[in-house]
């Protein structure tokens, strides 16, 4: 018997099923597959009633009860709660009767998604008493763990394929983190650390606490679910590099349904990836069970992981929740960015601009039905990726400080309305 | 000089905590095969019912993923170094 922490029961392989303690640990000894945290379902449910968790205050931390840590968190109390904001102007654009946009580019402290899984990881991995935390990213991880480890006043070793947006570098160097620039891609950068993981006792948030860590993805789930009223969206669209946010959002929908805080209702949670790196949508395109590994070349950088861990079982999920995925080119990608911009005033980075050009093709396709309702998962900001757009945003006109300049301009701007009318 | 072959984590209590061990074996299939012999138990961690490399278990051969290579066939000589490492997640 494994001892209980919290909620948490025990971590179990998800292909085999065996059991082990509740450690820093992520791969089952037997089969190779990935362990998860099982928690305490039936004590969940007695504490987890709407109005308990309404009481609460406004963080990914109201859902506790299935968060993996023993006792209170330590490192990202504020983090979560973002915003589900009502896009009638980018629905009427896509031509869909009713879209909503769960804006995780303001999330605290460093703007992406990823705030949710490292305040789970480093509470976690403070509870268990590690001083040094690490991550393998692709640019979004790193700011996080950087940021994070600063404030809990952990020492921290990210560590980033080295030819990263500028934004994301300086994102991680100004919290003073060794960051660590790898000459090669993401899967690369990852190899490593599985091996430098097996030599020091770090707290690697993504490979020795992975975990960990991934749970904190479905607190996106369940806040979606609290703002559209206590229910399951008929259809969300989630961006993919390992998989991992995919398969968490349905994991939520799932415990949601289990601990009664809604009622149990047909929904899809599909999948975006950038063309350049594709492999679980081109599986799923394919009717393949199983992802070819791919060499990644896309503008969508938080994205290109060629080997996904969660692949898997993101095209598992695909098939229960007869879902679909699909991938958008680099021009795509950029059209997506621009026109959440021009009609929410939204600025994303890529990997939003991923989830709305291939949101725009699912509905298109009628994968989503034009006359249904969908949530696109927006999970890190603009600012960070000035690169991929920064030659495609058009410029800045100049003037002299003259209002005669400035009239002038205006003139020529109606003169040339006038003439392509 | 033979090819060393990195022993990951998880496996290390079958190869009483060798973290790196040497083959002269000629292709991954066949260096697999020699852990078997030395190290019983070995085999079934990395390969599935069918003969193949588990889904969930990535080998390098100096770096490079074998799926990327030949697959089990990927030859190796002297002075490789091959890894094998469980997957691992995102970010
Ligand atoms: C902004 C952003 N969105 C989505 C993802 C996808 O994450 P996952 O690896 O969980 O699929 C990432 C991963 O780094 C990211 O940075
Ligand atoms: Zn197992």
């Amino acid at each position: 018997m494994v001892e209980q922490q919290g909620y948490m029961k025990a971590l179990c392989c998800r292909e085999c099923g065996e059991e082990y303690p509740l450690e820093a640990r992520h791969v089952c000894e037997l089969c190779f597959g990935p362990l998860e945290v099982v928690y305490d379902y039936e004590a969940a449910k007695r504490k987890m009633t709407r109005q308990t968790i309404e009481g609460r205050p406004q963080s990914m931390w109201r859902y506790a009860e299935l968060l993996p840590v023993a006792g209170e968190p330590t490192v990202g109390r504020e983090v979560g709660f973002t915003p589900l904001v009502k896009a009638d102007r980018l629905a009427k654009r896509l031509g869909i009767r009713e879209l909503w946009i769960k804006n995780d580019a303001v999330n605290y402290p460093t703007l992406s998604f990823k705030d949710r899984v490292v305040s789970v990881a480093l509470s976690r991995a403070r509870e268990m008493g590690f001083e040094v935390v690490a991550c393998a990213s692709t640019g979004n991880l790193a700011n996080s763990v950087a940021a994070n480890a600063a404030s809990a006043g952990l020492t921290a070793f990210v560590f980033i394929p080295n030819d990263l947006e500028k934004g994301k570098v300086v994102n991680s160097l100004i919290y003073n983190a060794n960051v660590i620039g790898i000459k090669g891609h993401y899967d690369e950068v990852n190899r490593l650390c599985a091996e430098i993981a097996g030599k020091h006792n770090w707290a690697f948030v993504n490979v020795n606490m992975r975990p960990y860590y991934a749970e904190g993805s479905k607190t996106q789930g369940f806040e979606i679910m609290e703002q559209l009223g206590w229910k399951i969206p008929r259809h969300t669209v989630v961006p993919m590099a390992s998989g991992s946010l995919l398969t968490k959002i349905h994991k939520s929908y799932q415990e949601a349904v289990k601990v009664g805080l809604v009622e149990e209702s047909e929904y899809s949670v599909h999948g975006a990836q950038a063309t350049g790196c594709s492999p679980i949508s081109q599986a799923f395109k394919q009717g393949q069970d199983f992802f070819k590994p791919v060499k990644p070349d896309t503008i969508a950088k938080s994205l290109a992981i060629g080997t996904p861990a969660d692949g898997f079982y993101a095209l598992k999920v695909f098939k229960e929740t007869a879902a679909a995925s699909d991938d958008v080119t680099d021009d795509e990608i950029r059209e997506g960015i621009k026109l959440l911009a021009e009609t929410e005033g939204i600025f994303a980075e890529t990997a939003g601009g991923v989830t709305v050009g291939v949101a725009k093709k699912l509905i298109a396709s009628g994968a989503i039905p034009a006359d249904d309702s969908a949530v696109l998962c927006i999970t890190g900001n603009g600012l960070k990726t000035l690169d991929a757009v920064e030659n495609h945003a058009g410029s800045t006109r100049e003037i002299a400080p003259s209002l005669r300049e400035f009239e002038s301009l205006l003139d020529s701007d109606k003169e040339l309305a006038a003439a392509t009318q | 000089m033979p090819v060393n072959i990195r022993i990951p984590t998880p496996l290390r209590k079958l190869t009483h905590d060798e973290e790196v061990v040497e083959t002269s074996a000629e292709n991954i299939g066949q260096a697999i095969a020699d852990l078997e012999t030395r190290y019983p138990g070995i085999e079934e961690r990395l390969l599935d019912e069918s003969g193949e490399v588990r889904r969930f278990v990535n080998v390098y051969v100096n770096e490079e993923d074998i799926r990327f290579l030949d697959n089990k066939d990927t030859a190796i000589k002297d002075g490789d170094e091959v890894s094998i490492i469980p997957a691992i997640a995102g970010g």
